[in-house]
């Protein structure tokens, strides 16, 4: 119970916190589950607000010529939806799977980095308020999710929305490049003994692939981002097309960050679903080999296809054709997964609970968005497409029917892991199908005005256009599928206070996460498992080995302590970035206390030396 | 928390090696950036009018200096020789310092004499940027140093035994270097070299 | 089934031995400074014309290789930590050719 002062060049004395409670467990936290926990909750109370940035959009364009928000206002809500959903739902969403499950898949008690991983998690909080904050500071970015330079420099858009966009983005960045770089070490340095890569579960080799690409992409996206605020700020030029900078210079960063970014988002959610298919059709999966490799194939080319997002921006029919061709590859090893999936499923024992019901949502719902991606591989076709709601259509069935319905279908099954207490069935059942026919009556018709030529990201459309029926259907549905995302949020809450008691292994499962209780010690494992298969624990309960009781005393094992510091390097961050914005004394405050912060951290030992 | 780690590789120094070759991606960005622009907008002032090659490459020949002077702390470290440790280490954040102040030189050098901004044009933006960038991650590299510097004169926190701390440094320190190698080819010398057919 | 490699490359601690001596640290600066020297001499020959170009990105990758195989030591260490770097290296120098090529500039 000792607490011993940290030695910093002036009089700053904080005490390590020993067994905190309450409120300041929580701050102080480094242990995996709980971030899992805080990453996942403030990613979804983000993904609500993003729902909400959609309900008004779906609702100024329920009919021809309404003037329910201005026009303003309305391109700060597209922005903010798309950033929301991707950089505040989504990829944290993934984070908190990534948290919370890896460290259990792999046998380990903890991350490789433990405080790392409590910084990625302040600083995304960090991130995440400034780029909310903006709504309350006199206007949010208003240039889309993608920000093309010029028209985000201070001559076509003065206000401070931008500011707000880049500087969030990069805290961001920050986070989620801190969160990759842990979990690449964790991955390749933490495994239990035995477990080789080629007996990883699937959800891990997304993990860490989808790391990789992370730590690759994010760079190109932050060189981008301190051009673009160079710009603004101190008046450069790299997007000044005055001093003749090239506007396409801007579209070609963002997108060689852009589209491995789409596989970041949507590779853990396949994870997701590779490990939910084989459990509840009781089967392994189906070519495992070649899940990983088509999963590798797919990172890797998304690196050689990024102009497809650029088709009509006159690349000439060179590149246009080599990125034609290079976009139609990546379907080959996306349908391997596709029929590997499938062939999980074939024969196999389905129980058509809520995370199967999701999976397979997920697979047909992401059958739909590839093929309408495929059409638009096609560079002939997409001069049609680029810019309609054929787009629009194309990444919601990808991103909602995919991404979003593998997170809850992950939800619902790693539930009792996660809380110790079984979901409401019947509720989670209704919650599918509210959002499945939702999805697709919200989705569907934009293929339909997308091809009668219905652009993307107006606010309103003259009601001759003949556009007006679909939109009202369209923006009907969208309150479904927020009628079904209240149902999932009521079950949550019920099911953690008053489900009924879930034992370790609800599912029969096949992962090491399930050879444990539920909720996990905080140890998480009493004696480092030994693998000596894939699906190991589940091979060793066909065994039916009476498990011998382990002689491990839970007191003897060493876990890192918490520490204040990760919180106070992420606040530091946050200051300098609301510094940027507003005033460069700030900001070097805020550098001043990440140098002072980083330091106190470097010099506290992971454990206290005579704290047990 | 166990010692061993599946690899064999400590935890600290793979995470160390997986940041530089994510900043690989950072600096081919930011010169792929300098390149793309090279020749383009107001001409009027470039490389030719502002470079003084045998400048930079005393700059240069600091900064590799500053290298061997790294390894040398590192090798006497491990062979816990803190005195010739400690003059290596001050001999290595000096030849970093006078790198930074070469640069800052040249900087004053450009804007005060040769009238060379950001704002002047596209060379004088993506030259900025670009070795600025590179300027700061020298400059974290010489608090770096200084801190560990600092940690062995007064916490007797740096020995053989956490040679490990400083080695991650080293390579920090000697990353910054290769960068530079790339840079002074790719914008000093191509920038100026007399034999391009105009 | 799926062999193991990772797993029987066990061993711990191994960033203090298996160094060079500090004399080898001083051939290696030796061969940078001359390889310097040598990239401003080549500087001054005009006659060569675009062939610069090759000529000097062999003595800079040649003094980039030398910098990491010694003095980062990744020449005496585990090989995993050189793929690590050297996927980050490689993709960013395809990436960004390919996209100054988009740019055309080598036309």
């Amino acid at each position: 119970m000792t607490s011993i002062p940290l030695k910093l060049p002036f009089k700053l004395n904080l005490s390590r916190p020993t067994n905190p409670t309450g409120v300041m467990d929580w701050i102080t936290t480094i242990d995996h589950k709980k971030i899992g926990i805080l990453y996942g909750v403030t990613a979804f109370i983000m993904f609500i607000t993003g729902g909400i940035e959609a309900l008004l959009i779906r609702t100024q364009l329920a009919g021809p010529e309404l003037k329910i928000v201005a026009p303003d206002v309305y391109n700060q809500l597209f922005t903010m939806h798309a950033t929301t959903m991707i950089f505040l739902g989504v990829m944290p969403l993934s984070a908190a799977f990534f948290n919370y499950i890896i460290p259990l898949q792999i046998g380990a008690r903890d991350v490789a980095f433990p405080r790392l991983n409590a910084f990625s998690y302040w600083t995304f909080l960090f991130g995440a308020l400034i780029m909310k904050s903006s709504w309350f500071l006199g206007g949010s970015p208003n240039a889309g999710w993608f920000g093309y330079a010029p028209i985000t420099t201070t001559t076509f858009n003065p206000g401070n929305g931008i500011d707000f966009w880049i500087v969030g983005l990069q805290v961001l960045g920050i986070a989620s490049l801190a969160a990759s770089f842990n979990f690449i070490v964790t991955i390749i340095n933490m495994r239990a003994p035995g477990l080789s890569f080629m007996r990883l579960p699937l959800f891990t080799w997304m993990t860490f692939i989808t790391a990789i690409l992370l730590v690759l992409a994010f760079p190109v996206i932050t060189v981008a981002l301190i051009e673009l605020m160079l710009d603004r700020t101190f008046d450069f030029n790299f997007f000044n097309t005055k001093a003749g900078a090239n506007p396409l210079l801007w579209q070609h960063l963002f997108w060689i960050f852009g589209h491995p970014e789409v596989y970041i988002l949507i590779l853990p959610a396949m994870g997701i679903v590779s490990e939910i298919l084989p459990t509840f059709s009781k089967k392994p999966v189906f070519g495992y080999a070649a899940m990983v490799l088509a999963a590798a194939f797919i990172a890797f080319m998304g690196w050689l296809v990024w102009s497809h997002h650029m088709f009509t921006t006159g690349l000439g029919p060179i590149a246009n054709s080599v990125f034609t061709i290079t976009t139609m590859l990546i379907a080959v090893p996306t349908g391997v997964k596709m029929f590997n999936w499938l062939g999980t499923m074939w024969g196999g024992d389905i129980e058509f609970n809520t995370p199967v019901l999701f999976s397979v949502g997920f697979l047909s719902m992401f059958l739909i968005g590839g093929i309408s991606g495929v059409m638009h591989s096609f560079s002939a076709s997409d001069y049609q497409q680029q810019d309609t709601y054929f787009i629009v259509a194309h990444i919601h069935y990808v991103l909602f029917g995919g991404a979003i319905f593998a997170i809850f279908a992950g939800i619902y099954y790693w539930f009792p892991k996660f809380t110790g207490r079984m979901y409401d069935e019947k509720l989670g059942k209704q919650n599918f199908w509210l959002m499945f026919i939702g999805q697709n009556i919200t989705f569907f018709p934009m293929h339909f005005v997308g091809m009668q030529g219905m652009p993307r990201r107006i606010f309103t459309y003259d009601s001759e256009m003949g556009w007006a029926f679909w939109n009202g259907v369209e923006s009907f549905a969208a309150y479904v599928v927020a009628f079904g995302v209240l149902l999932f949020i009521i079950n949550m809450i019920k099911s953690w206070i008053s489900g009924p008691k879930a034992d370790g292994d609800p599912w029969d499962g096949r992962t090491l996460e399930w050879s444990i209780s539920s909720p996990p010690p905080v140890y998480n494992f009493l004696d480092v498992p030994k693998v000596e298969s894939l699906d190991d624990f589940w091979h060793k309960k066909q065994k039916k080995n009476k498990s011998v009781k382990s002689k491990t005393n839970p007191k003897s094992i060493h876990l890192p302590q918490a520490s204040y510091w990760p919180m106070l390097v992420s606040l530091g961050l946050a200051i300098a970035g609301y510094g940027i914005i507003y005033n460069l004394v700030v900001c070097g405050i805020g550098l001043a206390m990440v140098l002072v912060t980083v330091c106190a951290w470097s010099w506290e030992p992971v454990n206290e030396p005579d704290a047990h | 928390m166990s010692d061993e780690t599946t690899t064999g590789i400590d935890n600290r120094k793979l995470l160390m090696w997986v940041f530089l070759g994510s900043d690989c991606m950072f600096f081919a960005s930011l010169i792929g950036t300098y390149l793309i622009y090279k020749g383009t907008g107001n001409l009027d002032i470039g490389p030719v009018d502002v470079f003084d090659i045998p400048t930079t490459s005393v700059s240069t020949f600091v900064l590799l200096m500053s290298s061997m002077s790294m390894v040398f702390a590192y090798a006497y470290l491990v062979r816990n020789n803190i005195n010739a440790f400690r003059i290596w280490m001050v001999s290595t954040i000096i030849m970093g310092a006078t790198f930074l102040g070469f640069q800052v030189f040249e900087f004053s050098e450009f804007y005060f004499h040769y009238d060379l901004s950001p704002q002047t044009n596209l060379f004088g933006t993506t030259f900025y940027a670009l070795t600025g960038t590179h300027g700061l991650h020298v400059t974290v590299g010489v608090v770096w140093l200084a801190i560990i510097f600092y940690s062995s004169l007064f916490r007797n926190s740096v020995s053989a035994e956490t040679n490990l701390d400083l080695d991650l440094a080293a390579l920090y320190w000697h990353f910054v270097d290769i960068v530079w190698i790339v840079i002074f080819a790719v914008v000093y010398l191509f920038g100026t070299f007399p034999g391009f057919p105009s | 089934m799926v062999s193991n490699k990772n797993n029987k490359t066990k061993k711990s601690g191994s960033h203090d031995h298996n160094h060079p001596e500090p004399i080898t640290y001083f051939k290696v600066a030796m061969a940078l400074v001359a390889l310097t020297a040598l990239e401003v001499v080549v500087f001054y020959f005009e006659w060569l014309g675009y062939a610069i170009i090759p000529v000097m990105a062999i003595l800079s990758i040649g003094k980039f290789g030398i910098v990491v195989m010694y003095y980062m030591h990744l020449k005496f260490d585990e090989k995993l930590l050189t793929y690590v770097f050297m996927s980050g290296l490689i993709l960013a120098v395809v990436v960004i050719m390919w996209l100054m090529a988009l740019f055309g500039w080598f036309n």
